[in-house]
């Protein structure tokens, strides 16, 4: 099993190829996009994805929008905000908004790596206890 | 602003200030000494005209009384009685012992001419004054007093005469008057130094002794004869010079129903001599005030001037800060256009980079000959793509407009987190960090990171500066009105000149190339202005350098 999913969105096309290779590499399973909306249709059609790199400054629906669509739909699915713009006020916006953490463009693969499994540690973590608590529940009303 | 503007704008207010002080001076001043004038004027001519009006009633009197003497002792006495030597010299001795020397001689003469009797000093019984001009006249009418005339005895005496008749015959009985005592009626009016009095009669000869040696000539007299017939009770003035030009006050009446007229003369300047003084003094004080005037808007004006120009150079050093400013405020829109437009690139460049490094993980590439120089290549492009990130990142943060996360800052417990920061590095360069912070300062409200960022770049800047030396850094607060004002100083080298003016702008810097970005000090001025607060540095060369940072307290905040 790969250490994570991950969808990779970003609309800077060269950029997510070479991260999707790079990331893939250390044994990822990279899925990518390079808009908001595809990043939303990706993550409908695959339900497995555990963790998003979100791009902040993006064309037509920014990451800010696109995280907060993300954490509305599929709460659990863990969001690493990466950013090119120098400001890092959007990042921490991101951050109140539920992000697990941001990076900086352009950023240390290995830095990266690390948070994308911390963040899918972190997704399964929350599934696990959701399970328990639902066997428990069930366990629970058969006895 | 060329030194002419002010010059013709001191000039201008020199002749405002001028005009408008001098004008209502002029004015009144002129406007209370024509009143003067008019009305000293007035003053003088009222009483020069009372004065001759009193004497002539006086020298009329005088006249009127003698004649009425003549007159009633030609009534009560008959030729006869008159004819009697004695009994005139009885008259006489009378009459004198009355008026005093008035009288000289009493005389009766007869309708041909002939002296019948006489009683006085000279001999001149049985004189024959039948072809006298006086003689003719007294004969034509009731009396008669004649002009001053020398006569048969050769001294100036004048004549009343009254005619009277006797079996059908007319006789004359004639008084003689003493000169003297005539003249003391006139010479009694003296005003002044020059003013005096004499009579003429009809054709301008002086019946009284004119005044000292002075004989005044005749024609200016004969003038006024002519100019003044009409009205005989009238007292006239008139004003006109004299031979030597100066000008001289007649007033003139006439005497003895319209023969004779009583000149009264002075000199103008005499007579009006307090107006002149008056005017005198007037002129002095409008000289002197004049001159206090021009002196004090010379002053006035040169000061004025100086206060504008200097205000006008503030304005000007003003005008250049906001361009400045705004200038700065450009470049930094410029830089972060510039910065977000190459960051994705560089991110890029550098994530394929790193996956070429990724790729040369691989077994293949292990035994390729130039695999460390591959290795060591791809590093390069990665540490170069971080430096380009650093400075892309620095340039945003320098042009950055808006920061949510503002809050109240203790800007004491800031500076000690700051200072601590850098004590580490300190110690390495030989530098001590001391602080001199003021107690219970206001806080004030900001981002945390944008301040720490102020403080470390002055701290590093100070440090950079003293790494080879050594030396100290001193960080003072103290509040001053409504600022918190944070001075760094160290001891170092100092700032050239030329540097001096250029240490804000954008890339400035004297680092060697890959150490500095010349950025630090561009984004602490934009921090700080965008905060409504100054920034300020100060150096001497070899001496040190100070910067001064004032940055405005929150308006509620508590202590």
């Amino acid at each position: 099993m790969p250490n994570a999913n991950v969808l990779l969105v970003d609309d800077e096309v060269p950029f997510v190829e070479a991260m999707t290779k790079r990331l893939a590499k250390r044994e990822l399973n990279i899925i990518s996009a390079v808009s908001a909306e595809e990043a939303l249709n990706r993550l409908e059609e695959d339900r497995s994805i555990e963790v998003v790199i979100l791009d902040v400054k993006m064309p037509v629906m920014d990451g800010i929008e696109a995280l907060r669509l993300i954490k509305a739909r599929y709460p659990l699915v863990e969001v690493i905000m990466l950013t090119g713009h120098g400001s890092v006020e959007s990042a921490i916006e991101g951050m109140k908004l539920g992000a697990f953490d941001y990076l900086m463009k352009p950023c240390d693969i290995d830095e990266l790596v690390s948070k994308v499994e911390e963040a899918a540690i972190k997704k399964r973590q929350h599934e696990n206890k959701i399970i328990e608590a639902r066997m428990k529940e069930i366990t629970g009303r058969r006895t | 602003m060329n030194s002419d503007y002010y010059r013709s704008l001191a000039r201008n207010m020199f002749l405002i200030i001028i005009i408008v002080s001098f004008t209502p001076m002029i004015l009144a001043s002129g406007i209370l000494i024509y009143e003067f004038n008019i009305s000293y004027h007035e003053k003088v001519y009222a009483h020069l005209k009372e004065l001759v009006q009193k004497h002539k009633q006086n020298i009329d009197s005088f006249l009127r009384e003698k004649l009425g003497d003549i007159r009633s002792m030609a009534k009560t006495f008959s030729y006869e009685e008159m004819m009697d030597q004695s009994f005139l010299r009885d008259r006489l001795e009378t009459l004198q012992t009355e008026y005093a020397p008035v009288f000289v001689d009493l005389g009766v003469i007869n309708a041909r001419g002939v002296q019948v009797a006489y009683a006085g000093p000279f001999k001149l019984r049985k004189a024959l004054y039948y072809n006298a001009d006086w003689f003719q006249k007294a004969m034509r009418r009731e009396y008669f007093i004649s002009d001053v005339f020398l006569g048969l005895r050769g001294l100036p005496h004048f004549i009343i005469a009254v005619r009277e008749n006797w079996k059908g015959e007319h006789w004359i009985l004639r008084a003689t008057i003493d000169f003297g005592a005539f003249n003391n009626l006139v010479e009694n009016i003296r005003i002044g130094e020059t003013g005096f009095a004499f009579i003429l009669n009809r054709q301008g000869e002086f019946q009284t002794k004119p005044l000292l040696e002075i004989v005044p000539r005749k024609g200016p007299y004969i003038d006024l004869l002519k100019s003044w017939k009409k009205n005989k009770d009238d007292i006239s003035i008139i004003e006109r010079p004299d031979d030597s030009g100066n000008k001289n006050i007649y007033v003139v009446a006439f005497l003895k129903n319209g023969d004779w007229l009583l000149v009264y003369q002075q000199n103008a300047s005499d007579a009006f001599s307090d107006y002149h003084k008056a005017l005198k003094m007037t002129f002095a004080i409008i000289m002197l005030g004049g001159i206090a005037i021009i002196t004090m808007s010379f002053i006035l004006s040169r000061t004025m001037v100086n206060r504008i120009a200097k205000v006008d150079r503030e304005k000007q050093m003003m005008n250049d800060q906001v361009v400045e400013a705004g200038k700065l405020a450009s470049v930094g829109e410029l830089a972060a256009g510039i910065a977000h437009e190459i960051n994705n690139p560089v991110a890029i460049m550098v994530e394929e980079a790193g996956w070429i490094e990724d790729l040369l993980e691989d077994e293949e590439f292990h035994d390729s000959e130039n695999y460390n120089e591959f290795k060591r290549s791809l590093k390069q492009i990665h540490v170069q793509g971080m430096r380009c990130k650093e400075i892309t990142h620095k340039l945003l943060s320098f042009a950055r407009k808006t920061d949510s996360t503002i809050q109240d800052v203790k800007v004491n417990d800031l500076i000690e987190e700051v200072v601590s920061l850098s004590s580490q590095r300190a110690r390495y360069s030989n530098v001590t960090i001391n602080t001199d912070l003021q107690r219970d300062l206001p806080s004030i409200r900001m981002s945390i990171s944008e301040l720490q960022q102020v403080l470390l770049n002055l701290i590093n800047n100070a440090l950079d500066a003293m790494e080879n030396a050594g030396g100290s850094i001193d960080v003072r607060t103290r509040l001053k009105g409504d600022y918190i004002e944070i001075e760094v100083s160290d001891n170092g080298p100092g700032i050239p000149k030329a540097n001096l003016t250029r240490i804000f702008d954008p890339f400035f810097t004297t680092k060697p190339i890959g150490k500095g970005t010349g950025l630090g000090l561009s984004i602490c001025y934009g921090i700080i202005k965008k905060l409504g607060g100054e920034i300020e540095v100060h150096s001497i060369v070899e001496v040190g350098t100070t910067f001064h940072v004032c940055i405005p307290i929150a308006k509620d905040s508590n202590i």
